[in-house]
């Protein structure tokens, strides 16, 4: 399929506090690249039995192959929104895999190869919405994700959600892609290659989308 | 020659496959109490039945009110179904033998999780497969499906309303809480690519109507209540015309005819399938979510030179005798995975009579069996 760079099993985890709306960031999340960029993509979660509060996780595992295990194992992107979430899932990120998180919640980084913002208090003081938390985080990743077209993403996220909310949400990804391109610098090390890949398609596509004209 | 047209594409869970599938079947009826991990499939329910043409969704007060509604919904002609998980499905068994009895065609849906009782109400579980096979009382035959992803979901969710039209009897889905609440993007078939079967109903006159008849088949027409045939229906050993008997005789065609209706269509009831098996030596059977651990883990044993394959049980009851046997023709090991204490190695056993060296992979602390772990029995030769 066009626009789709070569993925093998590329694993995604989220996690947090229940509330924190992770598991329909990785919903909308995994809509997005499996509808909207064709890939293959599975998403699980596990959480408890509480309602708030309690831990949650959500993991995606995107391929262009047919994906038989659908859990995640060896991450390449940990999201932690908590100090909890970031103890217990950091010893599972693989080898140059990238670490963000939640600047205020998680005190305590475990390296300092790590990229942070502080969610929680942007979606308070510039959307005015604290739930919008998470519609921050798909922004930024919206931007930090070689393969993830922001166009796409946002398409996706506002297929998803109800009209009432839909305003505020597009403001919160806009701001979480400009805050991320802002504040996490070049693609990390480890995509390099990944994101020369989807820069090369992105070429190729242009100039045959001016011929079409 | 017209271009195809090209599938509609959902990123959906097991729970919504389900019910995709089910509608697609024809499921005109809903009779559920809400229970995690299954509660996904009694919302999407009660959103859709109302909209089509003549849906009818009924919460009721408990897992035994809602069986019992299901048993009458299909008795007036209504392709009917509920789902549970755990707790519910213990209380729905009084019920389903009744459904046995009635040979009332119905699908119910048991999305596993951890147990005994409460359990691990938001883990994942596969302790409910022998319940499934004898939860209900007495000699009953039953067809228990399973679904180990997404697509297979919608797919099997179809399956067993087919099953169940056409051999009037319940069937039970087993999906466990991975499968159900995994995310991934399924084509919708269009509806030339699947077969949906309904019931026969009766075509003779009202008074020659012999509701628990002796057929070729093993399965008597069955008309909707109301439409003018009159018929008996009771929990009681009945005999042609419904009505209780304990003559030993009529006991015993009612009884061989309960299972023969069964057991004559193996073929077409046992559902499986093969990965790699042709040359393996080493052969893993597994069914649900732990299915795809082990397809992952026998094609990394592939890499790795070793000769395994595996065998996917769709159908987990009438056990699929004959795809173990072909299989323990060539191969010395079988290794069974499962989140249980080891609840299908014990039919893989049976069946195997020693045959060959059977290794089982349980655990039972609410996490799915990973690749890994599955790779490793593979790789101990």
């Amino acid at each position: 399929m066009k626009n789709q760079i070569d993925l093998q099993r590329f694993e995604i985890r989220f996690s947090g506090l229940g509330g924190q709306g992770i598991i329909t960031l990785g919903r909308v999340m995994g809509a997005g690249l499996a509808l909207g960029h064709g890939y293959n993509v599975t998403q699980t979660q596990s959480y408890g039995p509480e309602a708030r509060g309690g831990s949650s996780r959500c993991d995606l595992v995107i391929s262009t192959e047919r994906i038989s295990f659908p859990k995640a194992e060896n991450l390449d992107l940990l999201v932690a929104l908590s100090q909890e979430a970031c103890n217990t899932y950091y010893p599972y990120l693989k080898q140059g895999g990238v670490l963000v998180l939640e600047s205020d919640l998680v005190a305590q980084p475990p390296t300092n190869h790590y990229l942070a913002l502080p969610f929680t208090r942007m979606a308070k003081d510039k959307i005015g919405v604290p739930q919008a938390m998470n519609t921050i985080v798909l922004g930024a990743l919206s931007r930090l994700l070689p393969f993830a077209r922001q166009t796409v993403m946002r398409k996706s996220m506002e297929e998803a959600l109800p009209a009432k909310i839909r305003a505020v949400n597009v403001k919160a990804f806009n701001l979480g892609f400009r805050e991320a391109r802002k504040h996490f610098g070049e693609t990390p090390a480890a995509w390099e290659a990944m994101a020369a890949e989807a820069e090369k398609l992105e070429k190729k596509a242009k100039p045959a989308a001016q011929k079409k004209k | 020659m017209p271009r195809r047209k090209k599938h509609k594409e959902i990123f959906a869970q097991g729970n919504e496959a389900v019910v995709e599938g089910a509608l697609m079947a024809g499921c005109s009826f809903y009779g559920g109490y809400p229970i995690t991990p299954s509660s996904e499939i009694m919302e999407i329910m009660a959103n859709r039945l109302p909209l089509t043409e003549d849906g009818v969704f009924i919460q009721l007060e408990d897992e035994i009110a809602s069986m019992g509604a299901v048993i009458g919904a299909s008795l007036a002609g209504r392709k009917a179904m509920t789902a549970t998980s755990g707790p519910g499905f213990s209380l729905k068994q009084e019920n389903l033998g009744y459904a046995c009895m009635a040979e009332a065609p119905l699908v119910l849906v048991n999305v596993m999780r951890g147990g005994p009782s409460t359990g691990l109400p938001t883990s994942p579980a596969q302790g409910d497969v022998q319940q499934a096979r004898w939860g209900t009382h007495g000699d009953h035959p039953i067809i228990v499906l399973s679904a180990s992803d997404v697509q297979e979901c919608l797919e099997m969710s179809i399956t067993a309303f087919n099953m169940a039209e056409k051999y009037r009897t319940p069937v039970i889905l087993l999906i466990d809480e991975i499968t159900a609440h995994t995310r991934e993007k399924i084509k919708i078939p269009h509806p030339n690519e699947y077969e949906v079967v309904s019931r026969i109903v009766p075509s003779m006159p009202p008074e020659w109507y012999k509701p628990f008849e002796e057929t070729v088949r093993g399965v008597a027409p069955m008309p909707p209540l109301g439409s003018g045939y009159r018929f008996h229906v009771t929990g009681l050993t009945h005999d042609v015309n419904g009505f209780p008997t304990s003559r030993p005789d009529e006991v015993v065609d009612l009884m061989e005819r309960l299972h023969r209706k069964i057991d004559q269509f193996f073929y077409d009831i046992q559902l499986y399938e093969e990965l790699q098996t042709d040359d393996a030596e080493v052969v893993v059977i597994a069914y649900g979510s732990v299915a795809r651990s082990a397809e992952y883990a026998v094609l990394q044993a592939r890499e790795a030179g070793v000769k395994a394959g595996l065998l996917k049980l769709k159908t987990l009851f009438p056990y699929p005798r004959r795809a173990t046997e072909k299989i323990l023709g060539q191969a010395g090991r079988l290794v069974v995975p499962e989140m249980n204490m080891g609840q299908m190695s014990r039919e893989v056993k049976r069946v195997a009579c020693g045959r060959a060296s059977i290794r089982t992979i349980n655990r039972i602390d609410g996490q799915i069996i990973a690749p890994s772990e599955i790779l490793k029995v593979i790789m101990q030769g």
